[in-house]
């Protein structure tokens, strides 16, 4: 019942997709077609929790007749399903709420309008999917309607290269995912999910298919050092999309991985799980320190994307780790730090792009140099964006350090495996996340201080105006969620068991009711959190303070010009900027990892030019990866360019020659 | 142990660490002024200048937010709720289940994150030079604070700030190379925390070496009272936290009788004061560094504690 509500549901996007086609000169076209999304996710969500909480015990099946002729469209909704569908329709939800204002400000409405719902609906059927065709089919659907998103704003420049760098990769993605399946389906004799899940694989191709998933479902997600495209696209598209490419389509390929290491091959080697960490530990922390150098508020929240990416792919290898060695209540703990990272940075990284949406409508901004003060003239705007920082930034009482907490449980409990690879490593990538936390911390400091704190530099900033009451209201549905979910972590958890006991078989210890009392992983005397009593206490220390103060004596605020050290300047751009915010930051880690080198150019006493600092920074990604496979696809473009323009005889000779060599290929191999 | 005998004995830690703050800033002060062969201020200044400054009218630039004006609340409080949960004459506090050591780092992170968005709001130079110190700083002896947590958490098997100290004190801790590189990283980590030199003067006021001071710039009146106050309390904070993993002795467990109470708290302020005057003397024998020395200084203590985790890693007898 409720995967047919589900089904019934994306169905429906896609015929709103289609019919907002139609409606090109109906003016109230993109409410309609927001109010629509909006609609039909509310009922998704609801079914998804339905599934998720209530009727874990039964996974409904639906097979279609549609798709390939002798294998038909399978869709399967269990708790893993359940889960992530859950996590897109609200994206789905909240990003809608949003645009019924935010939409307004869109200059070409039929660019966006048709793919909106499509996006979402492509989203849900790898989600539901059941078999690899189906699924290879809504993932490349994901893909072309996102990127379509992407190019919407066509006439810049940097969005179409940005699209472009997006594509390629996504075909590049979605091609390594074909072979993965193709080697699954190859030892299990179908396509169906089912026959895979019953297989047993042998290790070369269980070791082959983790590679191939890592990469193509690695690529969506932003795993370093796949992860070029995703900064220059998730900011090119609009807003609210790039809040539901961010927050929910990076969530949906880390489902594909799941679903494909977690449930459909096994057994693993323990090898494996040393790739998953240092890929995760070496993305959580070059992620953050990518977004520290940015200037753009967009892209810094895109880089933050890849670091959070980064931290879920550490939980994902833990939790491998802890399976392959048969240590399942820890690979259980691991894969709920990893679950509910993956709920908490769908619901703060959607808040935060929607955020910088309205930002960026109120001020026609994205470049955080140009803000400031947007406090005194966007004061909704700021609590919410606030909450959404310091969410991201892992501190307590929020939901970022909640999951981030059961995240170093798990890496505390590591000692207990038996290869010396695996803890050596285990320890490094503890350090990397602690590192990336703290830096995540420091980059929040300047993304939130540069635009919404200090003087307005810009005229555009001075003048903003507060957005509409529907954004303010998806940011602050989400900002809730995010303190209801920091909170009372002990709810999710337990939320989230049925989805772990179907992964790795067994469950974190069930966490006791009511829902505030203490979270506890492993036992009572080892660790244990309990956020809401202590926001209680901030909260009851706060008026406690405020009460004292008020008895010592209370004299009323007097304004007068900021002291400044006694010189105060009144130019707003004597301010700290972002280049000079992330400067000591940029000196201690970024002269090593990114080769950053500032130039300083003095003008001599009596010159009348401006002293200039330059700063230089490469992308080691780029350099060393992207740079080199360039230059050698346009060197063999130029060799191959004389091939344009041969005689009618040269290529009849050149399709012969190749006919007789696949000939004797077949030959050999036959 | 009864409730009411235990929310006694956490009232109690939470007034006393307020009442003993300032005295432990003003006991530094004095120690380092006679080293410099001056007469130095009573002990007792601190208080006096925070009840002048509690009753002073706060000054705030006309584009200060209403950020600027909780953020010392809410400082304050994050600041004070890490150090009701640190173990100061007694073990088993009743909050002490709320929040491990991870967590209270985390406490004192969230206080150091709306400290560097105070020093933002007002947007003068200063602010900005202090908060982008600050947090360059933390970004160094944030992660290393936490692998002294670990190294902590692998030795006694929990994370928990009472049962790890219950585990000191039991016979069966022995020496252990690993706990020694964790005290030496803590130790430069809490210079670092409490802005003291040689990463921070908390004297200066010349305005391009600060970085505590330069992030409190623009605060006065009661605002600015807080703010002293909060420091003064994390440098208790600090000690406090030193003493009870690495010098638990005489702390009282629960349900012990009033005299052990009272010679926990004996031991505790000897503690206290054993720390300050070292720390005095400490600071009177040192310069300050450089700004970008400080990532060397720092890295030593990421090291050690690194490399602490890693001995427990490799063997549970180091």
């Amino acid at each position: 019942m409720t995967l047919v509500v589900a089904l019934g549901c994306s169905a429906a996007l896609l015929l709103l997709g289609i019919a907002s086609l139609a409606m090109r000169s109906f003016s109230g076209r993109s409410t309609l077609v927001y109010a629509g999304t909006f609609a039909v996710s509310l009922v998704s969500l609801a079914s998804s929790l339905a599934q998720l909480l209530f009727l874990s015990g039964v996974t409904p099946t639906v097979t279609l007749p549609v798709g390939l002729p002798w294998l038909g469209a399978h869709f399967r909704m269990d708790a893993l399903s359940s889960l992530f569908l859950a996590i897109l329709s609200w994206g789905g939800v909240s990003t809608s709420l949003f645009a019924l204002g935010y939409g307004r400000h869109e200059p070409e409405p039929g660019r966006i309008l048709p793919f909106f719902p499509l996006f979402l609906t492509g989203m849900s059927w790898v989600i539901l999917a059941d078999d690899a065709y189906v699924f290879l089919f809504a993932w490349e659907l994901m893909s072309v309607t996102s990127w379509a998103l992407v190019v919407s704003h066509h006439r810049e420049e940097a969005n179409l290269q940005a699209g472009h760098l997006y594509l390629i990769m996504a075909v590049f993605g979605g091609f390594t995912l074909l072979l993965a399946f193709g080697l699954l389906a190859n030892s299990a004799g179908g396509y169906a999910f089912s026959a895979m899940r019953s297989a047993a694989f042998p290790s070369w191709t269980a070791g082959i298919v983790l590679l191939l998933a890592t990469i193509g479902a690695g690529s969506k997600a932003g795993l370093f050092p796949l992860h070029v495209w995703l900064p220059q696209a998730h900011p090119a598209a609009p807003s609210h999309v790039s809040a539901l490419m961010s927050g929910v389509m990076t969530k949906v390929a880390v489902y594909g991985f799941v679903r494909i290491v977690f449930n459909l091959l096994r057994p693993h080697s323990w090898e494996s799980s040393l790739l998953l960490l240092f890929l995760g530990g070496v993305t959580a922390v070059l992620g953050v320190l990518y977004a520290l150098m940015q200037h753009d508020l967009k892209r810094l929240l895109a880089y933050h994307t890849v670091e959070n990416i980064g931290i879920i792919f550490i939980g994902l290898g833990l939790a491998l780790a802890f399976a392959t060695n048969q240590i399942p209540w820890a690979a259980a703990l691991s894969l709920t730090a990893s679950l509910f990272h993956t709920i908490n940075h769908s619901l703060f990284k959607s808040l935060l792009f929607l955020g910088s949406g309205a930002v960026l409508a109120a001020t026609g901004e994205r470049d955080m140099g140009k803000m400031g003060g947007l406090i005194h003239r966007m004061p909704g705007t700021t609590v919410a964006f606030l909450l959404g920082s310091v969410a991201i930034s892992a501190l307590p009482p929020l939901n970022g350090f909640a999951s981030e907490w059961l995240t170093f449980q798990a890496i505390l409990v590591s000692p207990n495996l038996p290869q010396w690879a695996l803890k050596f490593l285990i320890v490094a990538v503890g350090a990397l996340l602690a590192l990336s936390a703290a830096l995540a911390a420091a980059c929040f400091v300047k993304a939130f201080g540069m635009s919404f704190l200090g003087r307005p530099r810009s005229l555009a900033a001075a003048e903003a105006r507060e957005t509409d009451p529907w954004s303010l209201s998806a940011l602050f549905l989400n900002a809730l969620l995010c303190l209801l979910a920091g909170l009372f972590p002990g709810s999710v958890v337990n939320a989230l068991g049925p989805v772990v006991q179907e992964l790795v078989g067994q469950t974190m210890p069930q966490q006791s009711q009511p829902f505030w009392a203490p979270m506890v992983p492993i036992a009572q005397n080892r660790s244990s959190y309990d956020a809401f009593f202590l926001f209680i206490l901030i909260v009851l220390t706060g008026l406690a303070v405020t009460g004292l103060v008020r008895w010592i004596g209370f004299r009323p605020i007097r304004r007068s010009a900021a002291w400044d050290c006694g010189y105060p300047d009144p130019s707003p751009s004597t301010q700290y900027t972002t280049a000079s915010f992330a400067q000591p930051i940029r000196r201690v880690y970024a002269s090593s990892v990114f080769g950053a080198r500032e130039v300083v150019d003095m003008p001599l006493p009596g010159e009348e030019r401006p002293a200039r600092i330059t700063v230089k920074i490469h992308d080691p990604a780029w350099q060393g990866l992207y740079a080199p496979i360039i230059q050698i696809v346009s060197f063999l473009a130029d060799r191959l360019n004389p091939m344009q323009f041969l005689t009618i005889r040269r290529y009849l000779l050149l399709g012969f020659l190749l006919l007789v060599f696949l000939l004797l290929l077949l030959s050999l191999w036959i | 142990m009864d409730l009411v005998q235990s929310s006694l004995i956490q009232a109690v830690q939470m007034i006393l660490v307020l009442l003993l703050a300032p005295g432990l800033t003003g006991l530094v002060r004095k120690v380092k002024a006679r080293l410099l062969g001056r007469q130095g201020p009573p002990i007792v200044q601190p208080y006096r200048d925070l009840l002048r400054l509690f009753r002073k009218s706060p000054v705030l630039a006309p584009n200060a937010s209403w950020l600027f004006r909780i953020a010392p609340y809410l400082i304050f409080a994050f600041t004070w709720l890490a150090t009701a949960l640190v173990p100061t004459f007694c073990l088993g506090l009743p909050f002490g289940p709320w929040a491990d050591l991870i967590a209270i780092i985390a406490l004192i992170g969230s206080a150091r994150f709306f400290l560097a968005l105070s020093a933002l709001d007002v947007g003068t130079s200063f602010g900005g030079i202090g908060a982008s110190r600050e947090v360059m700083i933390a970004s160094l002896a944030e992660p290393a604070m936490l692998l002294v947590v670990f190294t902590l958490a692998l030795v006694a098997g929990s994370t928990e700030l009472s049962a790890i100290t219950a585990y000191v004190l039991s016979p069966s801790v022995g020496l252990r190379v690993s706990m020694a590189l964790a005290f030496a990283a803590l130790l430069l980590i809490a210079l670092a925390e409490n802005s003291r030199l040689p990463i921070d003067n908390p004297a200066t006021h010349l305005e391009l070496t600060m970085v505590h001071e330069a992030m409190i710039l623009e605060y006065s009146g009661r605002h600015l009272a807080l703010l002293e106050l909060t420091a003064s309390l994390k440098l208790l904070l600090y000690f406090s936290l030193i003493g009870t993993i690495f010098l638990p002795w005489g702390l009282a467990t629960p349900g012990a009788s009033l005299a052990s109470y009272l010679a926990g708290g004996l031991f505790y302020l000897l503690k206290l004061a054993t720390a300050g005057v070292t720390l005095g003397i400490f600071e009177t024998a040192l310069a300050k560094m450089r700004l970008f020395r400080v990532p060397d200084f720092l890295g030593a203590a990421l090291m050690l504690g690194l490399l602490a985790t890693l001995l427990r890693f490799v063997s549970s007898s180091l």
